[in-house]
């Protein structure tokens, strides 16, 4: 039966992105050279991670991460590292409202046109919309990410 | 012997047309429902029981002089001789309700902690305790001088005998505070072995027994312990209403825990006088209705019979082991002897939380997570679990679907 089973039933939420990026995450480095760094804590799940921002004038230079936690958590982190370099602090602030809003609701029809093509690449987790108790999951790398720019040590819970 | 002459004879398909709730598809699949431990379904004649209460005689209880009040009176205190019998308590007076397993403990660690046990004394609790029998001790512990200590448990999940009878050496132990069936590794600890021990060292011995009494017959008398705690919406009734069950003359000895209503004898501007046991630690309206629902849950499961419920759920157990063992990169945590139908398990290549989610596409509900017991997730080295607990309704067609279903999640990840 599982050489015909072609998952669909299990592909709304677990696209082959998120697999990839969960099994084989690209920027899943503890940075040598950083600037700042915040840890992320889910204590209803136990996922935990840490990010490490390198900066470049008023934008961020680098991201790495390391992550314990399940494959959203883990993709959601490597998505978000490549989505945000080269992005300017400001500017990710603002995608990091539009992506909460699109893991909360499944979209972000209010959103700056601006942030169409950013959003387009972490839309793979949109799904988790669907799944109230996963929404943190892909949200917990991001509280991080912010928290590191705001100079905090740990993102702050929702 | 037939079905029809041989009453012991487990008929799952007659006990699942008790609870309404199995009937539902979940995403549309038939509901498999494997997170009993977590809190139980409920029977229609709980549902009924309360609902029947509320329609025909609900009023408030202990004081009233009219009808309904008595009447309700007479059903909640109901519960309070159930619960007795239940344990086989010498007197209905040593039942005393609480909101929870929780509430209970938190109950014995003010009151017992702070007005029995001295300064410098210890309290000893396991490596596998839930956190609601690990923090009550901590803040009893940080407030009152009492020292915390933590039996360790084998790699096989079970309490380390030797080193629990080290701990209580020194005479200092007051109280031995353990799980009697653990909520992540279902292995059931020796009950009567540890009173023998904890006695004999003089100390006395509360047993929390949330998971234990769903899946065993308590008898505290024979066990010979001295606190024994649980709740009722694991044991299939409703939530909010939990059993402390404590030796009469401790219970005395005990000053109260919350102040309030019901719990008084008399009160005046200068002092007050309290109300004799159970009803000294119950302040305030209690759950009136979880009580009525509580003693139609306690009816169900004598009526089913412990004999039956513990053969049906060892049978589950043995073929959810082996079924398990037989997916693989699955691995199952504790591999103790004795053990009830609680088992939590990790697959290699995918998260607890995938794992739970991927089956839940499929309609099969388990629990993962660190289930509450974080000191024994790093005692075990794992960050969380996913966990298949079964209940009398269970049935080894749903072991067969979280198999199949491990499978597909495994080949999904592959």
């Amino acid at each position: 039966m599982t050489q015909t089973d072609d998952f669909d039933d299990l592909r709304d939420l677990y696209q082959e992105v998120i697999l990839d990026h969960g099994r084989r995450p690209r920027h899943a480095v503890r940075l040598e050279a950083f600037d700042a760094t915040a840890k992320g804590d889910n204590p209803m799940c136990g996922d935990r991670l840490q990010v490490w921002l390198k900066f470049k004038t008023d934008a961020i230079d680098r991201v790495g991460f390391e992550a314990r936690g399940c494959a959203i958590s883990v993709a959601s982190a490597d998505l978000m590292a490549e989505t945000v370099q080269g992005r300017g602090k400001t500017d990710t602030r603002a995608l990091f409202a539009a992506f909460r809003e699109m893991a909360r609701t499944g979209a972000c029809p209010a959103c700056d046109a601006a942030l169409t093509e950013p959003l387009e690449r972490l839309a793979p987790l949109a799904g988790v919309h669907e799944y109230p108790s996963r929404v943190k999951c892909a949200t917990l790398p991001w509280h991080a990410l912010i928290a590191a720019l705001d100079g905090a040590k740990e993102a702050s819970s929702e | 012997m037939n079905d029809m002459t041989h009453p012991s004879v487990f008929d799952v398909a007659r006990i699942r047309e008790d609870f309404p709730i199995l009937k539902q598809t979940i995403r549309g699949k038939p509901l498999v429902f494997l997170d009993s431990a977590a809190s139980a379904q409920k029977p229609r004649v709980v549902i009924d029981a309360m609902v029947h209460a509320m329609e025909t005689q609900y009023a408030n209880i202990h004081r009233g002089l009219h009808w309904m009040s008595e009447r309700t009176t007479e059903a909640y205190e109901a519960a309070r001789d159930a619960a007795a019998t239940l344990m086989n308590a010498n007197d209905r007076s040593e039942i005393v309700f609480t909101g929870n397993s929780t509430g209970a403990i938190n109950l014995l660690a003010h009151s017992y902690g702070r007005g029995v046990l001295k300064r410098g004394q210890a309290v000893v609790i396991s490596d596998m305790e839930h956190h609601s029998n690990i923090v009550p001790w901590q803040l009893l512990r940080d407030a009152h001088g009492i020292e915390l200590r933590v039996a360790p448990i084998t790699d096989a999940g079970e309490l380390d005998m030797v080193a629990f009878e080290a701990l209580l050496q020194d005479g200092k132990v007051g109280l031995v505070a353990i799980t009697h069936m653990s909520n992540v590794l279902g292995s059931i600890t020796p009950a009567e072995r540890i009173v023998k021990i904890a006695h004999a060292h003089g100390a006395k011995v509360m047993f929390d027994g949330s998971q234990a009494i769903v899946h065993r017959k308590i008898d505290v008398r024979a066990l010979d312990c001295d606190f024994y705690v649980w709740t009722g919406h694991k044991l299939y009734g409703p939530t909010g209403i939990g059993v402390l069950w404590g030796r009469r003359e401790l219970l005395e000895r005990m000053p109260p825990f919350m102040g309030g209503g019901d719990m008084i004898s008399s009160v005046t501007y200068e002092q007050s006088t309290w109300a004799a046991v159970p009803h000294k630690f119950e302040a305030g309206t209690p759950a009136i209705l979880e009580g009525i629902g509580l003693k139609a849950a306690i009816d169900y499961v004598q009526a089913i019979g412990y004999d039956a419920m513990a053969a049906h759920e060892a049978s589950l157990t043995e073929h959810a082991l082996a079924r398990l063992a037989g997916v693989e990169g699955v691995r199952v945590l504790g591999q103790a002897q004795d053990r009830g139908g609680v088992i939590s398990f990790t697959m290699e290549k995918a998260h607890a939380h995938d794992v739970a989610t991927l089956l839940d596409r499929q309609g099969i509900a388990v629990r993962a997570g660190h289930h509450c017991a974080e000191p024994l997730m790093r005692r075990m080295h794992v960050d969380s679990t996913a966990r298949a607990s079964f209940g009398v309704y269970t049935t080894h067609a749903e072991i067969d679907a979280l198999a199949d279903g491990l499978i597909r999640v495994r080949d999904f990840f592959q």
